[in-house]
């Protein structure tokens, strides 16, 4: 007899449910929707750095046959912003430009020829300001401020002493301080932004297509610059490719989109092209590093200071949150005890900054491990070590009241120093090749939502119909990491059921419940346990329905996915018999699974602020790069990256290692190559040739080990897998090219260009001391 | 000027009037409605909008529509038979060589042009193939071990 078990995919290798949409070229986003009588749109962009605005004359550009309607900042009295202590952006610059780029006006036309045709007839007057394009000069005594509200251009500024770093400092064997420059770098997600907006006229409604990661926050925004109730929108989010954080709050694209839209009473598409993308931006800051450890001779961390500069960028975006990750995740990687943290966030003429993949943590974390290594070896002590010696032990609290309940650090330290060989090999491999490590840990999901609502923080329904089938509907946004695939799997599991049978409907605010989005590594954590919650109320109802059909009793029903029973000898009834029983007098079965954070998680209140970084579980990650430098050029070759990380559980294995890989790679590309650039303000990176990010010859092998903690709180025991491993990658590089050729850089990206000017630097400091040495010896 | 352009379109004759400036990627996206062929970038730096002309990966946002008169053009939607996956769509999907998809019609057609002419290509030949196409999203790790299940799949008889 075949016996009936329930299916399993948890732990398995699954490829994505939506997987065949892409590879077919079936999937659709949001520039793929091509609606009949749509009209093209532009953007007319400030060619000034900061100014007041005169005049936004629009009189010629209206001439032009075939343009429709055209809007400027007069036609929006509101601000935005994803923080609502900062709303102070505007969709389309009214009053002053603060950035070359910024929107100031926007057409929308018969045609994209029209529309571009009619943007070359719009005149700006303005009467120019003096423009900061550096933290250092925004910061200046005498420089005025780019929004008046915030003087000095400070957006925030951070302090927090948590113990003493005098004393810590006291304590200590040896004490180093450096100082660190990571440059702007930005997401640079294949698709560019791109909205559709349908303005309904007769009934008063709008209808959204974006390309974000938040539809919900795009629906709050739209309401708020349209001063239209929540009820008349709705926002679709279609496939979506990628984001990395550049989308993680509500673009000017897509309110742009909806104001010519509904100024013409029509539809309108607003396709925003690669230099555009890029000046949209949302990207990682520009930031100036000051850090200063101390060690005993043990490698025990006796106190820390860190200095924090961010150059925001024009307007305010996430920069308060992320200035304060910045501090707040120097804890919940190591036990450290003793931490002053100053951090400035700062405003200047270029465009806005944002919530870039790894948010906050990654450039303070390059330069703390860069100075560990540093520290490390001064001390004559394995870079290993120095971690094993400060691990935490877990469950604790941190200092600043962080919660840390599983911690696979020690494994994952244990992994790469075994599979890349690091005892047998370190200081042994030939002239120009080396090894370095480094480690880094992210939040699973924000524990407090931005917009505090008193809602559950993730809600899932799942519908159950005459026909059988499974329909999950969730409003977590599916970027390309797989949420819908892992939503998928979670109720597939709780009910024993082949994901086959299970569909899932998202990002349409019309059908699917509302979700605060993807960001943080929130959704498999959040929305993944909300996503069981439901499928264990479904199996209730189904576990009573199958009991009246086998006239059992419920606690007597053994669930076996596709087949309900009553002991090992009853026949049974199969899903859909108990299905078609559980519809009888209620007809359609929707169900509802919550899930909120628990308060211990929600950070502490030491600190203005000391609520960021807050998260129910934390993940780790420990690297080994191996680095071969050719001195004679400077070019730096990445040989392979050994990275392991502490998922709590993988949910999907195939999945982990996707984004366990491609966040590896992404901070490569911040290490090796990536740099935004500006002359006077003006973008001049724009492009993804001067924009360098590694094309698949310049990427190594990446082997992953996966380390299970298993999180008591996590879905199956799970935590993030998307950004964890990104920030170890910077300072893995560099202590690599320090173990090779004996310099450090603590000044990203580690170009050829640098690589070369530093072994020059060395060869001739070398040569003076060679050529004093003979000299003296000459004498003597 | 508007000129008649007569092709070949994933097997399927098709006669449009198509202007000089008209660019492929334009002619396939907007006029055609085959929008499984992606823009992702302002021309030639990422590959996303490749498709294969005359069997030869060719970037469709660098070329005008009118200097491709009769000539076959595959574009993604071309793969697979009976509506299943081709050898390298099943690659891409079952080794998770696309993430968030924008970039893989790009890298499936370069592959597809890579496998037609190559059905066993080694590791340093897949990487010359790709080396014009941009992933943002995995690091190409996985990529390359699409493309080899892909090549495997081939062997075995199903068609790139």
């Amino acid at each position: 007899m075949n016996e009936v078990l329930p299916a399993h995919s948890i732990g398995e290798y699954v490829p994505m449910v939506d997987g065949p949409e892409k590879v077919s070229g079936r999937a659709k986003y949001t520039a793929d929707f091509i609606a009949p009588g749509m009209l093209a749109a532009r953007i007319y962009r400030s060619p000034y750095s900061h100014g007041d605005i005169v005049n936004v004359d629009i009189s010629e550009a209206l001439k032009l046959p075939g343009v429709k309607t055209i809007v400027t900042g007069a036609d929006c009295d509101h601000g935005f912003g994803v923080l609502p202590i900062a709303r102070d952006e505007r969709p389309l610059a009214r009053d002053r430009v603060r950035y070359r780029g910024e929107p100031v006006a926007a057409v929308a036309a018969v045609d994209d020829a029209t529309a571009r045709e009619a943007i070359r007839l719009i005149k700006l007057r303005v009467r120019e300001l003096p423009a900061y394009y550096s933290s250092q000069a925004a910061l200046a005594s005498d420089a005025i401020a780019l929004h008046e509200k915030k003087k000095g251009n400070i957006e925030r500024d951070v302090l927090f002493e948590l113990g003493s770093v005098e004393d810590g400092f006291a304590e200590a064997d040896l004490v180093r301080e450096e100082t660190y420059h990571c440059p702007e770098v930005c997401q640079n997600q294949m698709e560019t932004h791109a909205a559709l907006a349908e303005w309904d006229p007769v009934r008063g409604r709008m209808t959204v297509h974006a390309s974000t990661q938040v539809p919900y926050y795009v629906h709050l925004m739209l309401s708020q610059i349209l001063d239209l109730e929540m009820s008349r929108i709705r926002v679709i989010k279609p496939y979506v490719g990628g984001g990395f954080g550049c989308r993680t709050e509500t673009l000017n694209v897509e309110l742009i989109a909806a104001l010519l839209a509904r100024k013409c009473s029509g539809t309108v598409r607003l396709v925003v092209n690669r230099e555009e993308t890029f000046i949209t931006h949302r990207g990682r800051p520009e930031t100036d590093i000051r850090l200063k450890i101390g060690m005993k001779k043990d490698g025990r961390i006796t106190a820390v200071e860190c200095e924090c500069h961010q150059r925001g960028g024009a307007h305010s975006g996430y920069g308060v949150v992320t200035i304060l990750y910045a501090g707040s995740m120097l804890y919940a990687i190591y036990d450290l005890h003793n931490v002053k943290y100053l951090g400035k966030r700062v405003l200047t003429n270029t465009p806005p900054c944002g919530a870039f993949r790894g948010h906050g943590t990654v450039d303070v974390r390059f330069a703390f491990e860069s100075l560990l290594d540093l520290l490390a070896a001064e001390l004559e002590i394995d870079p290993f070590s120095v971690r094993r010696v400060n691990a935490l032990s877990a469950p604790t609290f941190t200092d600043n009241d962080l919660m840390v309940n599983s911690y696979g650090l020690p494994e994952c330290l244990d992994w790469v120093e075994q599979k890349s060989g690091w005892r047998a090999r370190r200081g042994k491999l030939p002239r120009g090749k080396g090894l370095g490590m480094a480690c880094s840990h992210y939040i699973s999901g924000a524990s407090k939502p931005v917009n505090w609502t008193g809602e559950p923080h993730a809600t899932v329904k799942i519908k159950v119909d005459f026909d059988g089938s499974v329909v999950v509907l969730s409003g977590a946004a599916e970027i390309g990491q797989g949420s819908s695939t892992i939503l998928v799997q979670s109720v597939a599991e709780v009910l024993g059921l082949d994901i086959s049978r299970i569909r899932i409907v998202t990002g349409d605010s019309d059908v699917v419940p509302k979700d605060n989005g993807s960001y943080s590594s929130r959704v498999t954590f959040m929305v993944g346990n909300a996503a069981i919650d439901a499928a264990q109320n479904l199996k209730r109802l189904l576990i009573n329905a199958a009991a009246r059909k086998l006239d059992a009793k419920a606690e007597d029903i053994e669930c076996l996915g596709e087949l309900y029973r009553a002991g090992a000898q009853d026949k049974g009834a199969t899903f859909d018999e108990v299905v078609v029983e559980a519809l009888k007098d209620v007809g359609t079965i929707t169900v509802t699974g919550n899930y909120s954070t628990i308060p211990e998680s929600h950070g502490g209140k030491k600190y203005r602020g000391a609520a960021i970084g807050g998260t129910m579980g934390y993940s780790y990650s420990a690297q080994v790069v191996e680095v071969s430098v050719d001195e004679e050029t400077g070019i730096v070759t990445i040989d392979k990256v050994w990275v392991a990380h502490d998922c709590g559980r993988a949910l999907n294995r195939l999945t982990v290692e996707g984004q366990v890989q491609g966040s590896v790679w992404m901070g490569m590309g911040q290490a090796m190559s990536e740099e935004t650039g500006y002359h006077d303000g003006l973008l001049v990176t724009g492009n993804m040739l001067d924009y360098r990010v590694p094309t698949i010859r310049d990427s190594p092998p990446i082997e992953v080990g996966i380390i299970e903690s298993n999180d008591p709180h996590g879905p199956f025991g799970a935590k993030e897998a998307g950004e964890g491993s990104l920030a170890a990658f910077l300072p893995a590089l560099t202590n690599a090219v320090a173990d090779a050729i004996g310099v450090r850089f603590n000044n990203l990206p580690v170009t050829p260009d640098r690589v070369y000017e530093a072994i020059a630097k060395r060869r001739r400091a070398q040569a003076r001391s060679d050529g004093s040495k003979t000299s003296a010896n000459g004498r003597g | 000027m508007v000129r008649l352009l007569d092709l070949v379109l994933n097997g399927r004759k098709r006669i449009d009037a198509a202007p000089d400036n008209l660019l492929l990627l334009d002619y396939l996206r907007e006029v055609a409605g085959l929008t499984g062929t992606k823009t992702g970038c302002d021309g030639g730096e990422c590959g996303a909008c490749t498709v294969l002309v005359d069997d030869k990966p060719t970037l469709s946002c660098l070329t005008l529509a009118v200097s491709i008169r009769g000539c076959r053009i595959d574009t993604v939607e071309s793969l697979g038979e009976n509506g299943g996956l081709s050898a390298v769509q099943r690659g891409f999907h079952e080794k998770l060589g696309s993430q968030c998809g924008y970039c893989t019609p790009g890298f499936v057609m370069a592959s597809v042009g890579l496998l037609r002419r190559n059905p066993s290509p080694s590791e340093a030949e897949i990487i010359e193939a790709l080396g014009s196409n941009i992933c943002r999203c995995t690091g190409y790790v996985k990529i390359i071990e699409a493309v080899r299940h892909a090549a495997q799949l081939n062997v075995a008889g199903i068609a790139p």
